[in-house]
């Protein structure tokens, strides 16, 4: 596929009939440590719908790390099939891997990953910058970006000028200025307290709401999954179980779905 | 990401590390500049050495025995001279003009007048030499033919030597004393100037029949010949060899022109000029090391970023063209500074100090152009290091 192939598929964003956002086949990968082979993934397999929301659950060492890694591609399975945006991971060289991961995935990390000397319009005009966007164009998109996440009030300030929730509020406004299909979340509120953790996960779900972007969200932590529609829960480096392929009515184990239980038992 | 861009991230990064950015960029500086003093010496001396040598006419040709190579200065030392003054007349007759013609011997000796005295190069001559070397006479006459012819104990001095002696006052009509025979001073030959700081003009004309008696000796040095012009020299030259060959049968000769003289001096100095500027490149080789080691020590302190970047959609080469552009940045900044610094300091050399210095014209680009290419090259290996990482492991370091 050719740069103008992509071009393509992306102007036709949001029309029926598309593929899922992302499509696991029996994904596995393997590292090997001096010697000793360590299966991270043993053969993992999912499918996540165009605009849909939902939570990858698992303690850590479970591999979920590593999948999120394979599901932003940044990284190659071992073997299995893994299409993100329609495209076969594994057939894209490291240029076409950047270009995909540049066009269809918007990362959020738990430690914000913002530049510290640049501000805030800066750090979320940087994917745009390597799509060879220009200056005016991306300051333009950068400020809408923010705007949309409640900063325009804080175009020009740098990273240690803002709170935490502010940097990962810039964090997803720069997940978002290139108009990605998918939005990767890894522990979005790990570094931040109650009340910035809950509005981080009230624009997310706003995000996925109103503009259709796929939300997967990364996290060990119960009550952050169970408020995303659907939990794929890893163990071992295989999926424990996926809340899709339940039939409806089936108790979501959450620490919510707990908590509602206990009360009405009470 | 387009080229303009990659300059403001690069440019953005060093500012944010001042210090280092400058420190770094130190040894580019001092490389630069002490090649463009080096050089603009090298130039300065070898334009006041051609100027001085110049001076004596282009149409001059020394006479001298022995087979001299001008391309290997050094071998086929002077031979003893079998030339007698008697051959000025064959040489003479050769250029058509005896008043062309000058005999020359050269020593040197202690001379006194009144209380002061110092030491002087000799040189035994006769009345063509003003005209021959075109050498005014300032004070006083020349000596004559019949002076030359006499052996006049006569002396005409230069002119630092009569400032030596008479400190000013006029010395025409005055003794001097000449290795431990008395001269008459009838004139004084205008200043000649100084080269190195040495004065060219420490010296004391006597008639070459007198000084030949001083010295004890029969032989001439050498004949200079003056050329009608400049066009004449090279058949003036075999001329004027292939006459002493008849002459002297089974003796060599050598006719050396102004332009051979220049060649072997500019020789000899553009030699000197490239091994200084080797030493001072030297320099700026080690300010390379310098700028490929805090590049390295960049790529490791900048992990994460290069990671994120990555993990945005930067492809390996937007990361190595951003981390050559640095370093590229850094040399050729490092490299304008150093050209500043360079050229004031030939200018503060060339009037602070008796050593000329002259500003080519080309070595400020040549310099610009080294500076840019040592980033390029020096900067390639932490750049390919920064472009090859693993997101992955470059967002997981922390």
């Amino acid at each position: 596929m050719t740069a103008a192939d992509t071009e393509g598929s992306t102007g036709t964003t949001g029309g029926p009939g598309r593929g899922p956002a992302i499509e696991a086949v029996d994904v596995t990968r393997s590292y090997d440590l001096g010697g000793t082979v360590v299966d991270a993934l043993q053969g993992v397999s999912f499918v996540v719908a165009e605009g849909e929301y939902a939570a990858i659950v698992g303690p850590s060492g479970s591999g979920k790390s590593t999948l999120m890694h394979l599901l932003g591609c940044l990284d190659r399975p071992s073997s299995g099939v893994l299409r993100v945006g329609g495209r076969d991971v594994l057939e894209l060289d490291d240029a076409e891997l950047a270009d995909l991961r540049n066009r269809e995935i918007g990362f959020v990390f738990q430690s914000f990953q913002l530049l510290p000397r640049s501000t805030a319009l800066d750090n979320v005009g940087l994917p745009l910058l390597y799509r060879g966007t220009r200056r005016s164009e991306r300051r333009e998109l950068a400020e809408a970006s923010l705007r949309a996440v409640g900063l325009g009030h804080r175009l020009t300030h740098r990273p240690n000028q803002m709170s935490g929730g502010e940097q990962q509020r810039v964090a997803i406004a720069r997940a978002l200025v290139g108009s990605p299909r998918i939005l990767l979340a890894d522990e979005p509120t790990g570094n931040l307290d109650t009340r910035n953790g809950a509005e981080v996960m009230r624009i997310l779900e706003e995000l996925n709401a109103e503009q259709g972007v796929a939300v997967v969200l990364v996290t060990h932590d119960d009550e952050v999954a169970g408020r995303a529609r659907r939990q794929v829960r890893v163990r071992d480096g295989l999926v424990e179980r996926d809340t899709a392929l339940e039939p409806p009515g089936t108790p979501r184990v959450t620490a919510t779905a707990r908590h509602a239980a206990a009360e009405q038992g009470a | 990401m387009k080229g303009l861009e990659a300059f403001r991230v690069a440019f953005d990064a060093l500012r944010g590390n001042r210090l280092r950015s400058l420190l770094t960029m130190l040894g580019i500086i001092i490389g630069i500049a002490a090649v463009i003093v080096v050089v603009s010496i090298g130039a300065g001396a070898r334009e006041q050495i051609e100027s001085q040598v110049e001076g004596l006419g282009s149409n001059l040709v020394l006479v001298v025995p022995g087979q001299l190579d001008t391309a290997n200065p050094g071998q086929g030392a002077a031979a003893a001279s079998p030339m007698q003054l008697s051959d000025a007349a064959v040489l003479g007759a050769v250029v058509g003009d005896d008043g062309a013609v000058t005999a020359r011997v050269s020593s040197a000796a202690q001379v006194r007048a009144g209380s002061r005295e110092g030491y002087v190069t000799v040189q035994g001559s006769d009345q063509n030499l003003p005209y021959v070397f075109t050498r005014p006479v300032d004070q006083g006459e020349f000596f004559t033919q019949g002076d030359v012819e006499t052996r006049q104990r006569v002396a005409v001095l230069g002119s630092a030597t009569s400032a030596n002696l008479f400190a000013g006052a006029d010395p025409v009509g005055r003794q001097i004393t000449l290795a431990g025979t008395r001269f008459r001073v009838v004139g004084v030959l205008a200043e000649q100037g100084e080269s190195f700081g040495v004065s060219q003009d420490n010296e004391v004309h006597i008639p070459i029949t007198t000084a030949q008696r001083l010295f004890g000796i029969d032989r001439v040095d050498a004949f200079a010949v003056k050329a009608p012009s400049a066009a004449d020299v090279p058949a003036l030259s075999r001329g004027l060899r292939q006459a002493l060959r008849e002459e002297y049968p089974d003796q060599e000769f050598s006719a050396v022109t102004q332009t051979q003289i220049l060649g072997v001096i500019g020789d000899i100095l553009g030699l000197l000029t490239a091994v200084l500027a080797a030493i001072a490149g030297i320099s700026l080789l080690v300010g390379g090391v310098g700028v490929s080691n805090i590049m390295l020590v960049s790529v490791r302190e900048r992990t994460k970023e290069i990671g994120l970047r990555k993990a945005l959609g930067a492809r390996q080469r937007d990361v190595l063209t951003q981390f050559l552009v640095e370093a590229v940045l850094l040399t050729s900044v490092g490299g304008v500074i150093g050209i500043v610094v360079g050229v004031g300091g030939s200018l503060l050399v060339n009037s602070l100090s008796p050593l000329p210095a002259k500003v080519e014209w080309w070595s400020p680009v040549v310099a610009f152009v080294v500076s840019a290419a040592v980033g390029i090259f020096f900067g390639v290996f932490p750049a390919r290091r920064a472009g090859r990482l693993d997101p992955v492991v470059a967002l997981r370091t922390d």
